[in-house]
């Protein structure tokens, strides 16, 4: 677990006279479940649009799967896979269709897709899927889908931006099962999300507010350190002081575990 | 590049699997050709016109046949007195009422003139002044004629008209270029700001750009199927006029689909420039239909001629693009003239295209920064 898959310097993006990332600082390992919190606005999605290549950092070092941000975005994206909160499937193209597009995107052999493809539709019990379009397939299962095919390519590490928004707590289960099979093949996960319960499922979280990391570790020692019994009460003991955030909208939906 | 063909591929199948696409592609094109061919026809054929013939003799009787059987009017009926006029006209069986005077035959023998009423419905101005010009046309060559019998007389400088490469002033020749303008403004512009749009609303276009794909390789893939798809179109327009109306390219053909081909990619950029200002599809639509199809419309020259305009017109015609390609189709096409009566219009549209080639990137880069 000692390999460094991200690591980030003192990262600053601006606009303007906003400053959205201030002077960020962190490690991910390789297969490590990396999660990062924040409310909206704190700055989460400008830091994965970085990290992936999307958008060029004002100042500081990123280093993704071993290329530079600001000079080798190319290679990164290579390297990547990405899911994001809205959800990314073509609706009008069956399943097998999107499985092929996504694999050609990222210059997989078709030989090797039809292989994955087969593979992936019987691990999800999809078999009599594979002809539908997704439109017609229910949103946990689209959900599950996205997923799946964003890790298809075995990149070095997937980031995943909101990818549980909307979806029933036995999907987000499974969903997070998922999760852990990827990381188990040593794919890195990096994951944002809203609900603090799924916040205890990852090997460590930062916290950001504010365009800020104001808080990283694992979650054990983070409720050690502050003396809360869920990530969601660290959360809040940090959060509340600074007038960040109202008293509920970030409460999960809790699923009893 | 496989990267890129797969993306193409996909692009199709959205075209193809959308049925609402196939009809703008396709269906549109055709039924505006079929349309404007045979419904919006502006030429005068078998126009009912009546008879009030208060004289009643050989020379009113020769005049009414002559007007007959010009094959642009038909006999409808005879009327008796005046009060008939406004009776048939309100009914709107009759397009026209010709009156001759009393003694039309032989005031017009004796006196060397007589008068001829033509009376038609003013609420139909067009459809009037067409009526008037054409009977005027008959009753001077029927002048003519009895001059030349009566071998005395004056003897007329008369005026002999033609229509140069438009001899029997056909409203085809001048709506096929509208149509062809149409039809690439709508499909290039607003489909392709439609469909990169799309991509945004779904989320996908996020993921197509954390993807390996160069976000000009997206642009590419995302416009490269309507080039061809708009290029298709511009056959089948082609076709039909010269099938239906019989209405073929007189000048280069290669040059035509070239000049067509220079508009398509003036148009996709455009779209694309229209996407990268446009948040939801609904906005994109509203861009390129108001910014695109109403001057297409009303301002190229298409339907109302641009002399006709007042000034402050012709200049604001003059920063939207379709009116180039018309003065370039009707050139090549209808005149069959060469390049070195287009190149400026040629040159404009390239500059058209380069200017919205270069808002768009930049437009683009702001949006990634």
């Amino acid at each position: 677990m000692n390999n460094k898959v991200i690591s980030v310097h003192n990262l600053v993006k601006k606009f303007g006279d906003f400053t959205a990332n201030n002077d960020l600082s962190f490690e991910v390992y390789e297969g490590e479940i990396f999660g990062f919190l924040g409310a909206n606005g704190a700055g989460k999605t400008t830091a994965i649009r970085i990290l992936s290549g999307l958008s060029e950092p004002t100042s500081g070092e990123v280093i993704v799967a071993g290329y530079n941000a600001k000079k080798q975005p190319e290679q990164i994206k290579k390297n990547i896979g990405y899911m994001c909160q809205k959800f990314s499937l073509y609706p009008d193209l069956t399943v097998k269709e999107n499985i092929m597009l996504y694999g050609g995107i990222y210059g997989m052999k078709k030989a090797l897709i039809r292989e994955r493809t087969d593979l992936l539709l019987n691990k999800l019990n999809f078999r009599e899927y594979g002809d539908r379009l997704i439109s017609d397939l229910p949103l946990g299962l689209k959900q599950k889908l996205a997923f799946s095919v964003a890790v298809l390519h075995d990149p070095k590490i997937v980031f995943l931006d909101e990818p549980t928004g909307g979806v029933d707590p036995i999907t987000r289960r499974q969903f997070w099962e998922m999760i852990y099979e990827a990381a188990g093949r040593g794919i890195t996960v990096f994951v944002t999300t809203h609900y603090m319960d799924e916040a205890e499922y990852c090997d460590r979280i930062s916290i950001m507010s504010e365009g800020k990391i104001v808080a990283l570790d694992t979650p054990d020692n983070l409720k050690r350190q502050y003396n809360a019994a869920s990530v969601e009460e660290v959360f809040v003991k940090i959060a509340r002081p600074m007038g960040l955030i109202p008293p509920s909208p970030l409460v999960g939906l809790g699923i009893s575990r | 590049m496989k990267r890129f063909l797969g993306f193409v591929r996909k692009e199709f199948l959205h075209i193809f699997r959308d049925i609402r696409t196939m009809i703008i592609l396709f269906g549109i094109p055709v039924i505006q050709i079929l349309l404007f061919g045979f419904v919006v026809s502006t030429d005068l054929k078998n126009a009912p016109i009546a008879f009030l013939d208060l004289s009643k003799d050989e020379i009113t009787q020769k005049l009414s046949d002559k007007i007959c059987s010009s094959g642009f009017f038909r006999k409808g009926e005879t009327l008796l007195n005046y009060n008939d006029i406004d009776k048939v006209l309100r009914k709107n069986k009759i397009k026209a009422v010709i009156i001759f005077e009393k003694d039309f035959g032989r005031k017009l023998i004796s006196e060397g003139k007589a008068a001829l009423s033509i009376i038609t419905d003013g609420s139909e101005p067009n459809m009037a002044t067409l009526i008037t010009n054409y009977i005027t046309a008959i009753v001077s060559d029927f002048n003519r004629e009895m001059v030349a019998t009566q071998a005395a007389g004056t003897l007329l400088v008369q005026p002999e008209v033609r229509m140069f490469y438009n001899p029997s002033l056909k409203g085809h020749f001048m709506f096929v270029p509208g149509v062809i303008t149409l039809i690439m403004t709508l499909i290039c512009a607003l489909m392709t700001s439609i469909t990169i749009t799309r991509e945004k609303e779904f989320g996908t276009m996020e993921v197509l750009l954390v993807s390996p794909l160069k976000p000009v390789q997206i642009l590419l893939g995302k416009v490269a199927p309507y080039f061809l798809l708009s290029f298709i179109d511009i056959i089948l327009i082609l076709l039909l006029s010269w099938l239906v109306f019989g209405l073929p390219v007189k000048g280069s053909l290669l040059l035509m689909l070239a000049e067509c081909m220079l508009y398509i990619l003036m148009s996709l950029s455009l779209g694309i420039l229209i996407s990268t200002v446009a948040k939801t599809m609904q906005q994109a639509i509203f861009m390129s239909l108001v910014g695109m199809m109403l001057p297409t419309i009303l301002l190229s020259g298409f339907i109302f001629p641009l002399e006709n305009m007042a000034k402050i017109y012709g200049w604001v015609a003059a920063i939207f693009p379709p009116k180039y390609l018309i003065v370039v189709i009707k050139n090549i096409m209808i005149k069959g003239t060469g390049f070195p009566y287009v190149w400026k219009e040629t040159l404009i549209v390239i500059a058209f295209t380069l200017v919205f080639l270069g808002l768009s990137i930049k437009n683009f880069k702001i949006r990634l920064g």
